[in-house]
């Protein structure tokens, strides 16, 4: 057997020496504290206009995430780059050479690519929290807060699995171009669009966006249909499977 | 070794495998030689475990790949599509592949040393020109100073110092000891690097003998001799136990004959020769009409079916007897 350890290194090595993808992690940092910070702002100068209409209670943790959809899109590309460009270079011929125990392998790969995306997400979220709150002025909430600190680590959460979810779907399909053309419309468009149809929003509910984006709330919603911790069950359980999917194609597929 | 059993792989309708079974011999170069789609890379393939065969298998050292710890220190391959990040250095390439199988970081430079890229070391590969690109790819089969080297035609596309390189590399890795198992499409390319051939067509076994029998057999010269009075010329030939065999257009030719032998019958008997000319069949076009007579026999009952079945039998079922020769040859060895 290749020993993990190994597998783990040789990943690593991989992740850091393509630009490509160390910039969609570098993005995903800027991203998210970049806009939160620029909406923070915003809300502190503009708070009596912004909130005129406004019945429920002031979120100053949503607030500043809110360029959380936009660090989405970037770690999730890190996601499918990290994987995929082993298909469209057609690397995956030598890494299996090298490390013919498929299974080992994308285990190594997601932890890899998991812990990654941990760190950098952690990272992202208190910066994004903390330069949030302090541009919010008066306004601002604090880490002992209800529900704040689960926000916030919450924020890191939901930013790693969907990165995870994203390597398992492109594993799946084998195709970098291919799951970016699937992953990208369905969170961006299909996803946001039947979460607002009558109906069909049920079943958005339990999208893995959706469920794993209730971990950022610190106010309960109206009309929210399930709590934070059962958002994380379901979004964590479509990551599992989407990994899993990708194995079981990894092993019964000619490379 | 290398060891394939009944090696057969189907992809929907097309057999590119079929029920192929050999033995690469240890500690030489031995050419694996077909025309295009063939089958040799599917095969290389398969000896890797990237792909998985429909029947049969593959074992190396008696194990199947999957079952090698650290497979690159048992062999080593450079396969047929360029497969390195463009965005990667050479060095960085090596290194998460060294890595892998916990082989030292110092041999990566070795290697990168050994295939002259060292001046490009932190290049990305983007910029790479197919030589480079091809020399990368030996780095990487080399890294774990593997017992077995696979290349899957690697002098495809490299201009003639290239190809000078690679032959020379493949000579003195064999010279050291290891087995080379080299795939090409040029029987002149294999005729001057390797020891020992092995010839699929359409994905079957046509040949499988040491290069030298193989020369032997197909070095055979003959005489072509051309008449306005072809009776004439076959009594007198009859008449000196000659037997000549009918040759193109018209033409008869006399195999192993002696030119200024034939020409003196020609005349005593007064037959008029309007062609007496040498005639020295080229490797490579026994290797065409070889694998050509593997495309008859697939396309229906071909001539050279003997009754044994063996495909593709070419001329005086030489591959039954080269097949035979060289196991014989194999457990002297032994
Ligand atoms: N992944 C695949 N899917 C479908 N058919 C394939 C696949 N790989 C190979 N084939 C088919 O199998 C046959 C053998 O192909 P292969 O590439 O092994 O031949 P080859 O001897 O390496 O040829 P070449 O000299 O052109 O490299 C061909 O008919 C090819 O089209
Ligand atoms: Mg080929």
């Amino acid at each position: 057997m290749t020993s993990f350890p190994a597998i783990l290194r040789s990943e690593w090595t991989k992740i850091r020496s393509v630009r490509s993808t160390v910039w969609t992690l570098a993005l995903t940092f800027v991203v998210t504290v970049g806009i939160g910070a620029l909406l923070s702002l915003l809300t502190n100068n503009n708070f009596t206009e912004f909130r005129r209409s406004d019945q429920s209670p002031f979120d100053a943790t949503g607030t500043s995430f809110s360029g959380i959809m936009l660090g989405e899109l970037a770690i999730i590309v890190f996601g499918v780059l990290a994987i995929g460009n082993e298909y469209s270079t057609g690397m995956i011929r030598v890494t299996l050479a090298a490390v013919p125990q498929r299974g080992t392998l994308l285990t190594g790969k997601a932890t890899v690519l998991g812990a990654m995306a941990l760190v950098v997400s952690v990272v992202t979220a208190f910066v994004t929290f903390f330069l949030g709150q302090a541009l919010l002025g008066s306004h601002a909430t604090g880490l002992g807060e209800p529900h704040v600190l689960r926000a916030v680590f919450g924020a890191a959460l939901y930013l790693t699995l969907l990165c995870l979810f994203s390597a398992g779907v492109t594993t799946m399909l084998h195709n970098q171009t291919l799951a970016l053309g699937v992953l990208v419309p369905f969170f961006f468009l299909l996803s946001p669009i039947l979460s607002a149809v009558p109906k069909v929003k049920t079943l958005a509910h339990y999208f893995p966006d959706y469920a794993g984006s209730r971990m950022l709330l610190v106010y309960e919603q109206h009309g929210q249909p399930y709590g934070p911790w059962t958002g994380f069950v379901i979004c964590l359980a479509w990551t599992l499977a989407a990994l899993v999917g990708g194995a079981l194609v990894l092993k019964s597929r000619d490379a | 070794m290398i060891e394939l059993h009944d090696l057969t792989k189907r992809y929907g309708k097309t057999l590119a495998v079929d029920r192929l079974s050999f033995q690469v011999p240890q500690g030489v170069v031995t050419g694996f030689l077909g025309p295009n789609g063939a089958g040799k890379s599917t095969t290389m393939r398969m000896i890797l475990d990237l792909d998985r065969p429909t029947n049969g298998r593959v074992t190396i050292d008696g194990r199947r790949y999957g079952q090698l710890s650290e497979p690159l220190k048992y062999i080593g391959a450079l396969l047929e599509a360029k497969s390195v990040h463009p965005g990667r250095t050479a060095r960085d390439h090596l290194l998460w592949l060294a890595q892998s199988n916990r082989i030292p970081t110092r041999r990566v430079d070795e290697v990168l040393a050994l295939v002259g890229l060292t001046p490009v070391a932190r290049k990305r590969a983007r910029g790479f020109s197919l030589g480079m690109g091809q020399r990368l790819g030996i780095a990487s089969a080399l890294l774990g100073d593997p017992e077995i080297v696979m290349f899957d035609e690697p002098v495809n596309g490299l201009d003639p110092e290239g190809i000078l390189w690679i032959r020379n590399l493949m000579k003195r890795l064999a010279t050291e000891g290891r087995t080379v198992f080299v795939s090409s499409h040029l029987m002149s390319e294999m005729a001057v690097t390797a020891d020992h051939l092995v010839v699929i067509g359409r994905g079957r076994l046509l040949a499988d003998l040491p290069m030298p029998e193989f020369i032997r057999r197909n070095s055979r010269s003959a005489v072509r001799m051309r008449t306005p009075h072809p009776e004439r010329l076959l009594d007198a030939l009859a008449g000196a136990g000659i037997r000549p065999e009918p040759g193109p257009g018209g033409s008869y030719e006399v195999v192993d004959g002696d030119l200024a032998r034939l020409g003196d019958l020609a005349a005593a008997h007064g037959v008029v020769l309007h062609e007496l000319s040498p005639q020295q069949a080229s490797l490579e076009e026994a290797f065409l009409q070889m694998t050509a007579d593997s495309v008859e026999y697939h396309a229906g009952d071909g001539p050279g079916r003997d009754a044994a079945g063996a495909p593709g039998v070419w001329g005086a079922g030489w591959t039954a007897d080269g097949t035979r020769q060289s196991a014989a040859a194999r457990q002297e060895e032994n």
